[in-house]
């Protein structure tokens, strides 16, 4: 058992027990995972909710990839507890003052909220399937229509406005469930690197860019392996929202590190070697340098309204920039907030071990697996089928 | 079963009313039960009643009196003994934090047990030993100073775990549940003493308890018992005549980072500005 403990080094002085770094990868992955089901759920919205029509072609997608995303939530929690099996005690008897306590209510709730959401996107195409389909697809199909097979305008209009009053709901809950994980860092008094008012936005808006550019590479991605045209259109669309989203996250991150900086409390000393050692090459290569270079390639291609292959290009390497920038945000919110000391006259470093139970390995794993859940989910539910499940054509 | 859709659409209507209902009845159903195994928790807990033990009628303090430490570490042998403590350089439910400040430098240097220093000086880390690094130094000033669990009047350890494993008794001690404990460690994050630790082997969180298994029995603490110049002190605030309300009534006291508001229940004497 003690050989599996890897003791921090450290500088300065630390508290003893602080040589044990407790919260690693696992811990960094989940806000990053939670993100990814907002930021998705968010693209959906603007079709069902705000009507932007060129988002039609990724958001039943989008859906689909948020739920995908938000059934693996629970799984970093649930490796890293010392003992899973009364993880359910979370639920059964919560501790209402704990920020932790919600989250099995809030993830609960949020997962039977999209499906719902994608029943309802889907209902159509679930009847037409059940009508379709043979042998034991044809039951699951069947089973799912929940006994309501009718399609007519009255229907479709009443699937319109339940998607609409769901997403509504929807982007309060999505919104909410990763607003609550910024929460569950920025309420914490005891680390200056986590203790910020600021935490919750910020956890939110760079979520909602996450989502969204992992919508745009999957997209492009997946119109590749199928040979279909990519939709200029929405790829613009996409890149529209990733700017504005973009700017908006960088200004509160820049605001939030300006705050520590200019006030300037005790141990700033510590929190600005902290980013000049451990955390350097995450914060200023890959969150700044990430960012600020999606930034500009972004402000580029909208700017010169560039068309086809260099939209796509250009949106993709942006997308991919920010999607490490954010992974990179995620690891120096976790990680940097426990490798500055709380005598805030040390550092810590942090090295993730490669195996184990809360390696690099398993981490990678628990990442890939909702791509896995998401393939098959396309299968089951195709998200591509133009016209159907959608807003009614006005 | 088919439904034919008329205008009003009943049957997905009642689904839905259907649904909801039944969330908000599910819901009502898991507080219920939460709240009844609360109770029956906290009536599990006075086990100790059987030793006629009334934790209403105490309110233990702490004291340490840092000018009269000599860092000689018999507390922290006393503790993992007596505990039963992980013997590493990793885990400790109390510690000593020497500070030296030497000629002509602004800040002192700080160490405690665990540094590798003072383990090469021991022998191993399963033994406690400050070294004699500063011998041929030109001291300015020098002290030691004991930490352990404050006990917080307001503790943000018990606030933020999210089963209530751990909590607050009458007496004034934080204790953690072990067979409650999901092993979260949001505690450990939350405490801004750093004085939580995880016991890996258990999967749980520990911590120090003032040993209360002794304390209701009338016992002092280990760290207290063993300490050979009354640096630390320990008593029932209830009672004026205590060591601990003595200790508070005759000296000008402090606590550890006040600004946290977590109303600490040790309170020291002899820090210097740059303990933290
Ligand atoms: S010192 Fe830390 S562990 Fe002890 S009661 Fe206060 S916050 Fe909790
Ligand atoms: S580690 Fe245990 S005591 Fe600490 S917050 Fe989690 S469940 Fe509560």
């Amino acid at each position: 058992m003690e050989a599996l403990l890897h003791a921090a080094r450290y500088t300065g002085y630390v508290y003893p027990n602080e040589t044990i770094i407790l919260w690693g990868i696992l811990i960094v992955i989940y806000p990053y995972i939670t993100g990814i089901v907002a930021g998705s759920f968010t693209v959906a919205t603007f079709y069902h909710v705000f009507g932007v029509p060129r988002f039609k072609p990724v958001a039943r997608f989008a859906l689909l990839t948020s739920l995908a995303f938000m059934i693996f939530v629970p799984v970093p929690l649930l490796l890293h507890l010392g003992h899973p099996e009364r993880a359910l005690n979370v639920m059964l008897t919560p501790h209402l003052t704990s920020a932790f306590a919600a989250f099995g209510f809030f993830a609960a709730f949020y997962v039977i909220l999209v499906m719902l959401e994608i029943w309802f996107a889907y209902r159509e195409d679930i009847v037409a399937m059940a009508r379709d389909r043979k042998g034991l697809l044809r039951q699951f199909y069947r089973a799912l229509t929940l006994g309501s097979d009718e399609i007519s305008a009255t229907t479709r209009a009443y699937d319109a406005k339940w998607l609409k009053a769901l997403a509504i709901t929807g982007i309060v809950g999505a919104h909410g469930l990763h607003g609550y994980v910024g929460f569950v860092f920025g309420s914490l008094k005891s680390r200056e690197w986590w203790g910020s008012d600021l935490m919750p936005a910020i956890f939110l808006v760079s979520a909602i860019i996450s989502g969204i550019s992992i919508l745009i590479v999957l997209y492009v991605l997946t119109s590749r392996f199928r040979k279909t045209p990519i939709d200029g259109a929405c790829m613009k669309g996409l890149a529209y929202l990733l700017w504005g989203f973009l700017i908006f996250a960088m200004v509160l991150e820049f605001l939030e590190f300006a705050n520590i900086v200019y006030k300037g409390r005790e141990g700033i000393d510590t929190v600005m070697a902290l980013i000049a050692g451990p955390l350097w090459f995450g914060v200023w290569v890959l969150q700044v340098g990430g960012s600020v270079m999606a930034f500009f390639i972004l402000t580029y291609v909208i700017w010169r309204g560039t068309q086809d292959k260099h939209l796509v290009v250009g949106v993709t390497v942006s997308a991919v920039l920010v999607l490490l920038a954010v992974l990179a945000m995620r690891w120096n919110v976790v990680i940097g907030g426990q490798e500055l000391s709380k005598t805030m006259q040390g550092l810590l470093v942090y090295v993730p071990p490669v195996w184990g139970r809360e390696g690099v390995l398993i981490v990678a794993t628990i990442f890939a697996l909702p791509f896995g859940m998401l393939w098959g989910l396309t299968r089951l539910f195709p998200p591509w089928v133009p016209n159907q499940g959608q807003l009614p054509e006005k | 079963m088919k439904w034919k859709i008329s205008e009003h659409q009943p049957g997905r209507r009642r689904f839905m009313r259907l649904l909801g209902r039944a969330i908000v009845y599910a819901g009502a159903a898991l507080v219920s039960v939460g709240l009844m195994g609360r109770r029956g928790l906290a009536a599990a807990i006075p086990a100790l009643s059987t030793t006629g033990y009334d934790w209403t009628k105490h309110r233990w303090g702490f004291g340490v009196d840092a000018t009269r430490c000599i860092g000689c570490l018999r507390c922290v042998e006393a503790c993992k003994t007596e505990n039963g403590v992980a013997r590493d350089a990793h885990h400790f439910r109390t510690w000593v934090e020497r500070y030296v400040y030497l000629k002509g430098e602004k800040k002192p240097r700080v160490d405690s047990q665990q540094d590798p220093g003072n383990i090469t000086a021991s022998g191993s880390e399963k033994e406690y030993r400050f070294d004699n690094r500063y011998q041929d130094a030109k001291i300015e000033k020098a002290f030691f100073v004991p930490k352990l669990c404050n006990q917080c009047e307001h503790p943000p350890c018990v606030q933020v775990c999210p089963v209530g494993a751990t909590f607050r008794t009458p007496d004034g001690v934080v204790l953690i549940d072990h067979n409650y404990c999901i092993g979260c460690q949001y505690c450990v994050q939350a405490c801004p003493y750093g004085v939580r630790l995880f016991n890996h082997e258990h999967g749980v969180t520990d911590k120090c308890t003032w040993c209360y298994h002794r304390i209701t029995r009338g016992l002092k603490p280990a760290c207290v018992e063993v300490c050979p110049t009354n640096a630390r002190i320990f008593g029932d605030q209830n009672d004026p005549e205590s060591p601990i309300s003595k200790f508070i009534r005759e000296n000008r006291t402090r606590v550890l980072k006040p600004e946290m508001g977590t109303s600490p229940n040790v309170f020291y004497v002899g820090l210097d500005k740059e303990v933290m």
